[in-house]
């Protein structure tokens, strides 16, 4: 029986929650096209991540642990699910859209010369083919998309809900990793610099600041200055609720938050459950980037301000007499996840 | 005829767009809040090729037309009319008038640094009560053995002290008769001995810029820093004023083109009395002005670089291009005020910016009523260009990208 | 070395884009270099600038790709190629990347192939991925700097961001990679760039002159719509104080369910 296989994505022992989106979707195409899904983990000591992914329903999980697949290793993960999809007889590639998915998403549709079909919010098969919708144009346009097996598929991230964990697992099955030796591919060096913060695409609840962050005499010193203060105010709201803080363009080219922060169309697009954004006016590039939030707050003087029309709920007042507030309530009514 | 920009024009455009946009629009409101230049400026543009644009890469300059020249004055100034003004004195007043009315050796000295960015240039003409009247200034250069000794204030002079060189028009002949036949200009190296210069505070609009005066006393100029001949001030200064001019009203359709973006922009998320603003009538009439006024100021400017690059005389057409283009810029500013309502009069919006600086340029480089006396006498033939002994170069592709 | 830079042309960040009559249309929003091909452009001619060597553009498209490469060659790419070809009308990714491959073969002694992460319109990023694998070189995705760059020894490493943690790789020449943002601000195009780009005479390559035949595209692309519009109205929140605005707002979250 040919099988639909799914890509756990996870750095060290922390598994990308995105995984276990893709996993449903996976069960989606299994109905569909027939065949049973199985979750694929990679990495050197993953006992704990495989025995958590058999309990999130697959039929089976294949296992590689080996030194030479510790951290990541692009070229030695892609063969090694190369060698998988012949051995396995993988019809339909699932991984979630992350940034080591969609690397590997594409070797591996490059590598098994098929079709891809990355970054989809929709997906069902008809006739045979699996059909599935894309945001394309930062979201401006959804694209409707088909390929016939054998195919790759990737996930936007918290377009699926996840698979739930369950009492039973899946038995777990070891497989060997392809580790070229001929030095002709790509080896890892190493890494550096430890985890920072929630990563924005995979946060619930994004706090989101613009250049209006910076204007405000509450606060002494240059713009540069305030615009500081400011964002690690809305750093501070983004840390008690689980959440990450993120920037609209305008703030990141002004020079007041590094560019990993910035949401848009040249940033990264995203859609939490929450999106809190502060002093951001909603020019039509980050709007690409955060429209598809489940709820959207705007806080901004300006009641004109474009943002308004995505908002949920709207504040028209100055972020600096908001923002604080809304810290002090939700510490004295103990939502906050973090101390 | 052909009215379609070259893909050279057009990419120029998109390049100063994109440098304004990203790297002066983040700062320019706090700046002009404080009264400050963005530290850095002069040297971006320089680095960037834009001090050096319509300049012939021989003397080290990037060898573009003069059409160029006004396309990035209006670019500039759509984002900021600080901008716009290094344009109007380095290049219109000063490497210009070198270009112009130079000795090759002045070229070598001084244009070739200012094209390069390495010198800023500036012109010191009005003083502190002569503006208009241009001919009757009293600063004075006595010549004595190979220096002349320059003495005198100058006022309202942008880049002030950001400048390393300026184009100075003095009195050589105190009993000139008709006056203006008594002037001088002169390259002037603004560090010399003798030299004080400050800023002037408290201006209405261009605040990120820096205007200021320039004080010479006994200041030792070298003959040979004398552009054109002893007698021919007047006449140097006139061609550095068609130049500036032409800049002044390029850049006022980057104005124009200013407010009616914002305008369009807040007319159609601003709602009123149940729609959007922008389908009142009364609101149509403002934006359909502005559009008007940007088109037709954009066709008189590129007229007028037009007739510079065939070598032809524009002195007639750069002012009707400053004159219209002034006034046209301060109407749409005022309209852009008004359709913002009193979102407009904060600092919050860009248009009330917009329409400080709008004021000044009715008045700097001639103004408003002094154009209006030029066309009038054009029109009424009692005025009229009788040739320079030397004209500005005409733009020759081959003789400007040469080495 | 020789470093070639398959760039696109698609509508600027700010346009409004929209479907009418199942075309996609952005107004009158001009046509520009795909943002992050900017980026693999910058990087390309910072390492020909350290390394010797020149930077060539290619582009697949009708006329209108000149707008992309045009601005490639005003930052100072010297060489640009156009492959255009009516057969390619309905190509898909794998089998633009194939023809990008060919591309590549053709134009010789290439060392490397510097893609920008992915386009702004099609936004599928997997194009560098299938280059790499049809011409069968490495691939290193989202470089953010390369230490090492020895043309000569042919190898190679690169810096990267994988979210949680910075990685250094090591790889052979000749190599295919994806240029992230942190790599380096794109230069503006310099005014000789600006003179020599708009004098360029770009040669165009037909599916023949690279020997291929029409690449069977293996993915669909039946229909594109507007998303549907999101009926939002806006629920303004009022209160005397900031701390009574803070108190209804958390209370609508909650009420809400994401708090």
């Amino acid at each position: 029986m040919s099988k639909i296989a799914v890509y756990v994505d996870h750095f060290g022992d922390k598994v990308a929650a995105a995984s276990w989106e893709a996993l449903t979707a996976a069960q989606t195409l299994a109905q569909g096209l027939g065949g049973e899904v199985i979750a694929v983990v990679l990495g050197h000591q993953v006992d704990a991540l495989a025995q958590e992914a058999a309990r999130r329903g697959p039929a089976q999980v294949l296992m590689a642990d080996d030194p030479a697949l510790d951290g990541y290793v692009p070229d030695a993960y892609a063969d090694t699910l190369m060698a998988l999809s012949q051995a396995h007889d993988i019809a339909v590639w699932v991984f979630p859209t992350t940034m080591r998915g969609r690397e590997l998403a594409g070797l591996t549709a490059a590598g098994l010369d098929v079709g891809a079909l990355p970054d989809v919010t929709e997906l069902r098969v008809e006739g045979g083919n699996i059909v599935a919708v894309r945001p394309v144009y930062a979201g401006k346009l959804l694209a409707k998309v088909e390929t016939a097996p054998p195919a790759v598929v990737t996930t936007r991230v918290r377009a699926f809900p996840a698979a739930e964990a369950g009492d039973a697992a899946a038995p777990i099955v070891r497989v060997e990793a392809q580790v070229d030796a001929t030095g002709q591919s790509v080896q890892s060096l190493g890494f550096s610099q430890a985890a920072q913060g929630v990563s924005l695409t995979e946060a619930s609840i994004i706090v989101s600041g613009g250049r209006g962050v910076a204007n405000t005499n509450k606060v002494p010193g240059d713009e540069k200055a305030k615009a500081q203060k400011g964002f690690e105010m809305l750093g501070e709201l983004a840390r008690l609720l689980g959440g990450a803080l993120g920037a609209s363009r305008a703030a990141v080219d002004a020079g007041f938050i590094s560019y990993d922060h910035q949401v848009g169309q040249t940033g990264k697009v995203v859609s939490p459950d929450l999106y809190i954004a502060c002093g951001i006016s909603g020019a039509i590039q980050h709007l690409a980037g955060m429209r598809t939030s489940k709820v959207i707050v705007a806080i901004n003087t300006d009641p004109e301000a474009p943002i308004f029309k995505v908002a949920r709920y709207g504040v028209v007042a100055d972020l600096w007499d908001i923002v604080p507030e809304l810290i002090e309530v939700i510490k004295a009514r103990g939502l906050a996840k973090n101390a | 005829m052909d009215f379609r920009l070259t893909d050279e024009h057009r990419m120029v455009q998109q390049m100063v767009r994109d440098f304004a946009q990203k790297e002066i629009a983040p700062l320019v409101k706090e700046y002009d809040r404080k009264h400050e230049p963005i530290p850095g400026v002069l040297e971006r543009m320089g680095e960037l090729g834009l001090l050096g644009i319509s300049i012939p890469v021989r003397y080290g300059g990037q060898g573009m037309d003069y059409i160029t020249l006004g396309l990035v004055s209006e670019e500039l100034e759509y984002v900021d009319s600080t901008l716009r003004v290094v344009m109007s004195v380095h290049m219109g007043l000063c490497a210009l008038s070198i270009l112009h009315w130079g000795t090759e050796a002045q070229k070598q000295k001084f244009l070739v640094p200012l094209a390069k960015g390495e010198k800023v240039g500036a012109g010191a003409f009005t003083e502190p009560g002569h503006g208009s009247d241009f001919a009757r200034i009293q600063g004075t250069a006595r010549r004595e053995g190979d220096v002349y000794i320059l003495n005198g204030e100058k006022m309202w002079i942008s880049l002030a002290t950001k400048a390393d060189y300026a184009l100075v028009t003095m009195r050589t002949d105190p009993h000139a008769d008709p006056p203006h036949r008594g002037l001088t200009a002169f390259i002037v190296d603004l560090h010399s001995p003798g030299i004080t210069r400050g800023d002037i505070k408290g201006k209405l609009g261009v605040r990120a810029g820096s205007t200021g005066w320039i004080a010479f006393q006994n200041v030792e100029v070298p003959v040979e820093n004398r552009i054109g001949e002893e007698g021919e001030g007047f006449k140097v200064t006139m061609s550095a004023f068609d130049r500036g001019r032409y800049t002044v009203g390029a850049g006022a359709a980057g104005l124009i083109r200013a407010a009616l973006d914002a305008s369009v922009a807040y007319a159609r998320e601003r709602r009123t009395f149940g729609q959007p603003i922008g389908h009142h009538q009364l609101i149509k009439e403002k934006i359909a002005r502005m559009a008007r006024d940007y088109e037709m100021t954009r066709l008189l400017y590129l007229h007028t670089g037009w007739l510079m690059n065939q070598g032809q005389r524009f002195t007639r057409q750069a002012s009707l291009t400053k004159w219209f283009g002034t006034e046209a810029a301060f109407r749409a500013a005022h309209d852009a005020i008004q359709i913002h309502g009193a979102y407009g009069y904060s600092d919050e919006y860009d248009v009330e910016r917009f329409f400080r600086n709008s004021r000044g340029a009715m008045i700097y480089e001639g103004s408003s009523e002094i154009h209006t006396l030029i066309q009038a006498d054009y029109a009424l033939g009692y005025r009229y260009d009788k040739p320079l002994r030397k004209e500005l170069p005409p733009y020759d592709p081959d003789e400007w990208l040469a080495e | 070395m020789k470093i070639v830079v398959p760039v696109k042309v698609v509508p600027d960040t700010a346009a409004t884009i929209k479907v009418e009559d199942g075309r996609v249309t952005w107004g009158d929003a001009p046509l520009v270099l795909n943002p992050w091909d900017e980026f693999a452009v910058e990087a390309a001619l910072q390492m020909v600038e350290k390394h010797g060597g020149t930077v060539a553009v290619v582009s697949v498209g009708d006329e209108h790709a000149l707008e992309a490469i045009r601005k490639a060659l005003a930052m100072g790419a010297k060489e640009a190629v156009r492959i255009h070809d009516p057969a390619l009308a309905h190509a898909d990714v794998r089998a633009t990347a194939q023809v990008l491959a060919a591309a590549v073969r053709k134009m010789g002694d290439v060392d490397m192939v510097f893609f920008g992460r992915q386009a702004i319109d099609g936004d599928t990023g997997l194009t560098p991925m299938y280059t790499a694998r049809a011409l069968g070189w490495p691939f290193v995705g989202l470089v953010s700097a390369f230490p090492e760059m020895d043309p000569a020894g042919r190898t190679f490493t690169a810096e990267r961001s994988v979210g949680e943690a910075k990685q250094t790789l090591r790889a052979p020449m000749p190599a295919v990679v994806t240029i992230a943002k942190e790599f380096a601000e794109p230069r503006y195009p310099s005014f000789m760039g600006i003179r020599k780009a708009s004098r360029a005479k770009v040669p165009v390559w037909s599916l023949a002159d690279l020997g291929l035949d029409a690449p069977a595209a293996k993915v669909r692309w039946p229909e594109i719509t507007m998303p549907p519009k999101r009926e939002v109205k806006v629920e303004f929140i009022e209160g005397e104080t900031p701390r009574e605005i803070a108190e209804k707002l958390v209370d609508k979250l909650i009420e809400a369910k994401v708090l």
